[in-house]
């Protein structure tokens, strides 16, 4: 069972309590943009075997949508954060590297 | 105007703990900048306490402020006075960024009574009854459907769902309840 601490109300929320949101920190192509890349906004994820960055919301809770960095393998967390943010926090992009130094970032 | 009536009549069952629909409940929803001076002021006439912390609920007689999200409070007064108190705060926040709405008649208000509530509360909600402070509301799910619940006595939960969904929570609750089910019954 996947546990996610809500960054906006800080309850340590399991995941039936959680709805998915999908990959976090994607680029929105939107009017103007070549078929290219509006496809690749729309439809192509990275769905790595590994660190990955997502979207949760705290549905049945604050109703806050936040973002989580956990691995995919291992369905370890390694923390939540504000939704409000352009990229991971620095630390955060820190301690993943500390724990898998074959990581390649997030972008 | 029409006669008020609570969402399943105050229907009641006693298993190892008691679980009953409470009746009518005044609630009244606001949101808005829960730090500004004027939402201070205007939690205060309206319930006589001040804006709870994050996830607390500050209970004052009949009456009770409680905290939905960073943004949200849940305003408990007694049924009747709901639409003048609604009528105050739309007053005393005018000029600010808010929304007041009384959703008394949107929801149905439980009370799980008995030593062993909160056993009866944790086979349907994921919360850790053992780390839940005095004074927290919790919103969380109650088996499929979404609901806030606090301690709101002695050996007494109270819990608000969605007055569409009281059939549904009554009878979670009432099956969860029933005597010799008990989770831990030492």
């Amino acid at each position: 069972m996947l546990t996610l601490e809500c960054p906006y109300c800080g309850v340590k929320a399991e995941e039936t309590e959680l709805q998915a949101g999908g990959e976090a920190h994607l680029k929105r192509f939107g009017p103007g943009s070549s078929d290219d890349e509006f496809e690749g906004y729309l439809f192509l994820r990275k769905n790595p075997k590994g660190v990955h960055f997502e979207r949760w919301r705290h549905a049945y809770g604050c109703g806050k949508w936040f973002l989580a960095a956990r691995c995919t393998a291992t369905l370890e967390v390694f923390g939540t954060y504000s939704a409000q943010t352009k990229e991971p926090p620095a630390d955060l992009q820190a301690k993943i590297k500390a724990k898998r130094p074959d990581w390649e970032g997030y972008k | 105007m029409s006669k008020a009536v609570s969402a399943l009549g105050g229907v009641s069952h006693k298993g190892f703990v008691e679980v009953s629909e409470a009746g009518l409940q005044g609630m009244i929803t606001v949101r808005g900048d829960l730090s500004s001076a004027k939402m201070k002021k205007a939690v205060k006439a309206a319930t006589g306490t001040a804006v709870p912390e994050a996830r607390r609920i500050v209970i004052a007689g009949d009456k009770a402020a409680a905290w939905m999200s960073p943004d949200e409070l849940l305003i408990l007064v007694p049924y009747t006075e709901a639409v003048a108190t609604v009528a105050a705060l739309e007053e005393a926040l005018a000029g600010e960024h808010h929304i007041v709405a009384d959703v008394s008649d949107a929801r149905a208000m439980f009370r799980i009574k008995g030593a062993k509530a909160s056993q009866a509360l944790l086979k349907l909600c994921p919360v850790d009854f053992e780390t839940l402070a005095e004074g927290e509301i919790r919103r969380t799910r109650a088996a499929q459907v979404a609901a806030a619940l606090w301690k709101s006595a002695e050996d007494e939960f109270s819990l608000v769902s969605f007055r569409s969904a009281a059939g549904y929570v009554f009878g979670a609750l009432e099956v969860s309840a029933r005597t010799g089910s008990e989770p831990f019954p030492a």
